[in-house]
């Protein structure tokens, strides 16, 4: 039975997300129409460098909808990157056709996350993270046992020289942009719908929302599998653009290292702020990245100091010290003023 | 068989070793450190520099590394552990992630990637065994290193029963607000337990120098062998993490004899995930009153509505007793 509760309505009016965030959310559709015109007015380096900025921009905000929305912190999403792109080689040697290949193998790991989640969510805080991180190894091995990856030695994608290397930056490019405004749309809409605000519920304290009927393993479930799919995608986008498959390279663990670098520089628990961290990750990679190992101890540095200190990232603290609402979540209160 | 099943064990005596300094800090501080194999093999490095750069002999800098580790251990566990424990869980695993690459990048930059080993500054040790019978040795190195492990744990058991040091810590790990309140000082306990867990780690780190090959990069499955260690033994006990170590390192001995020497690690792997799933498995089915009742509840049509009765009593009474 509904209870009506006489409220003073008069006194304010509410603002759902949509609302609030109109402007920005037309701004970032057309940014994402100017971008898909790119590869007609720019150079083919700049194709490539934004394929691997999409890449990122992916990982990050799939990071942070496992770790920001959910509170699980997992280190071994490089299982999901590393079997996406595992996944694809393995369908374009059956003969299927790479781009189709990419999204199909994409939804095969969503398939296997989801057995994964069966165990692993029953984890919980460190023990979840190194649970998965013993996945992804296990994953790797097992990988590795396929004749065609040929163990430590790898593989390539040989089926995409037969494209024209115009032709085949330009795909991957869109394929990358579509895969990234794809996922940015859904995340957004998840976080906003009561999936996401029963996943938020979960990470402040599991049993309080469980009480309060919460369903915690699926919502934690699909949260898991879609960050999973995710990364998925950007591990098949990687491989179309590098083309070679080193098991290694694809399972190493950082990648998780840039995910959570992206993050907590950007912003942990917003949506805007895993985009910015990633813009940043990617411009420090293209000037400093010839540094090497310093250059990743110096990332390691970073996000320690903006764990501790800065621990809202860049965009928490914008949001905090400006009020700057682009894409704001829920439902806002505005207090109308007295006559 | 039997050969792999010695070498398995003597294994589990490193391994163990190497996850007391986890289980300590997991126990005591409840506190994952994600940092813990490249700590190890920091220690490695430092015993690497002592032999190769300053050319001492092996064991005096081995000696020489342990106060440096527990200066490691101090400092890491007063400016940064500290800072993080306070809030949440989120904030130590990102902030020991995060300290894990900035020592694997670290060492690479100033060690270089060249994979380097003790094992041509211990003379005989490292290759040297006893013959048991015709077809049966065991390397003196591993003996060695499981002696140290039963003594180390001994020594570590010793101390948390007996000291005063040690009662602080077990009063902490218990409860530390009733800690404190009796007058310990429980950020000093955790820092003497970090400083222990990090002379530990660095033993651990020396021992693998001198059996194995290290690289920078090592650290990563160093944690993920101690962590299952831990798990497998059951957190929180020292002499589990002992049991732990070895039946992971039999695992991974069988699982490269009987298979292949690829399994090594996927065996390991696997007999850590089956633990972890069997205890979770069995908590469910616990708290719906063990496994003999869940069978007859599942089987339930065909026993009679009397016992029944009882069957459901008795699961609710068992729920009550796991509140």
């Amino acid at each position: 039975m509904k209870q009506f509760v006489q409220v003073n309505s008069a006194a304010f009016t509410t603002e759902r997300w949509y609302q609030v965030g109109r402007p920005a959310l037309l701004m970032g559709a057309l940014l994402l129409v100017v971008l898909a015109t790119v590869p007609f007015w720019s150079s083919g380096l700049v194709v490539d460098k934004l394929t691997t900025l999409f890449v990122y921009i992916l990982l990050a905000v799939m990071w942070n909808l496992l770790a920001g929305y959910a509170g699980l912190v997992s280190v071994g999403q490089q299982a999901f990157f590393g079997l996406g792109a595992y996944f694809a080689l393995r369908l374009v040697e059956m003969g299927m056709s790479p781009y189709p290949a990419f999204f199909v193998g994409a939804l095969g790991c969503a398939v296997i996350a989801l057995f994964i989640s069966v165990f692993a969510l029953r984890f919980k805080d460190g023990e979840f993270a190194i649970a998965m991180w013993v996945t992804a190894e296990v994953i790797r091995i097992l990988v590795m046992f396929d004749p065609i990856v040929q163990g430590e030695t790898g593989t390539s994608l040989l089926v995409m020289n037969q494209y024209e290397p115009e032709f085949r930056r330009n795909s991957n490019f869109w394929f990358g942009l579509v895969a990234m405004a794809g996922m940015l749309g859904l995340v957004l809409w998840l976080i906003n719908s009561r999936i996401g605000a029963a996943a938020q519920a979960i990470r402040d304290d599991e049993e309080a929302a469980n009480s309060v009927g919460i369903r915690v393993m699926r919502v934690k479930q699909i949260i898991f599998v879609v960050a999973a799919f995710g990364c998925a995608l950007a591990g098949a986008i990687w491989l179309a653009s590098s083309v070679t498959f080193q098991p290694r390279t694809y399972f190493g663990v950082q990648w998780t290292v840039f995910m959570l670098f992206m993050v907590l520089v950007g912003g942990l628990r917003t949506f805007e702020g895993p985009i910015i961290g990633a813009i940043a990750f990617f411009l420090l990679q293209e000037f400093l990245g010839d540094y090497g190992v310093w250059y990743l101890s110096g990332l390691g540095v970073v996000a320690i100091l903006f764990a501790l200190y800065v621990p809202n990232g860049i965009w928490g603290e914008l949001q905090q010290r400006r009020g700057l609402h682009l894409l704001p979540t829920g439902v806002r209160l505005k207090l109308m003023k007295k006559d | 068989m039997l050969d792999s099943l010695i070498q398995g064990l003597l294994l589990g005596g490193y391994y163990a070793m190497l996850a007391a300094g986890l289980s300590l800090m997991f126990g005591v501080a409840k506190f994952i450190n994600l940092a813990h194999g490249d700590l190890a093999i920091l220690g490695a490095y430092l015993v690497l520099f002592g032999v190769d750069w300053l050319g001492l002999s092996p064991w005096l800098a081995v000696l020489l590394s342990l106060p440096v580790m527990a200066l490691v251990g101090w400092l890491l566990q007063k400016f940064l552990f500290t800072r993080t424990q306070a809030a949440g869980f989120l904030l130590p695993l990102l902030v020991t992630f995060g300290l894990g690459a900035v020592l694997q990048n670290g060492l690479f930059g100033v060690f270089g990637s060249d994979t380097r080993s003790l094992a041509n500054y211990i003379g005989d040790l490292s290759w040297d065994s006893w013959q048991i019978t015709n077809e049966l040795s065991v390397g003196k190195l591993p003996v060695m290193t499981f002696a140290m492990a039963i003594v180390v744990l001994s020594g570590l058991q010793l101390m948390l029963s007996f000291t005063r040091l040690g009662r602080s810590i077990r009063a902490t790990a218990s409860d530390p607000e009733a800690a404190e309140l009796n007058g310990i000082n429980s950020h000093a306990v955790h820092r003497a337990v970090a400083v222990i867990a990090m002379v530990l780690t660095g033993l651990a780190g020396s021992l693998l120098a001198m059996r194995a090959q290290v690289t920078p990069y090592d650290g990563p499955m160093q944690l993920i062998f101690a962590f299952e260690a831990v798990v497998i033994g059951g957190i929180g006990s020292l002499w589990g993490t002992l049991v732990g170590g070895i039946v992971l390192g039999i695992s991974q001995s069988l699982g490269a004899t009987l298979i292949s020497s690829q399994w090594f690690q996927l065996t390991g792997h696997l007999v850590f995930l089956a633990v972890l799933s069997v205890r979770f498995y069995g908590t469910i089915v616990h708290q719906r009153g063990g496994w003999w009742i869940l069978i007859k509840q599942l089987a339930g049509p065909m026993t009679r509505w009397s016992s029944q009765a009882s069957i459901k009593a008795k699961a609710t009474k068992t729920r009550i007793k796991n509140r």
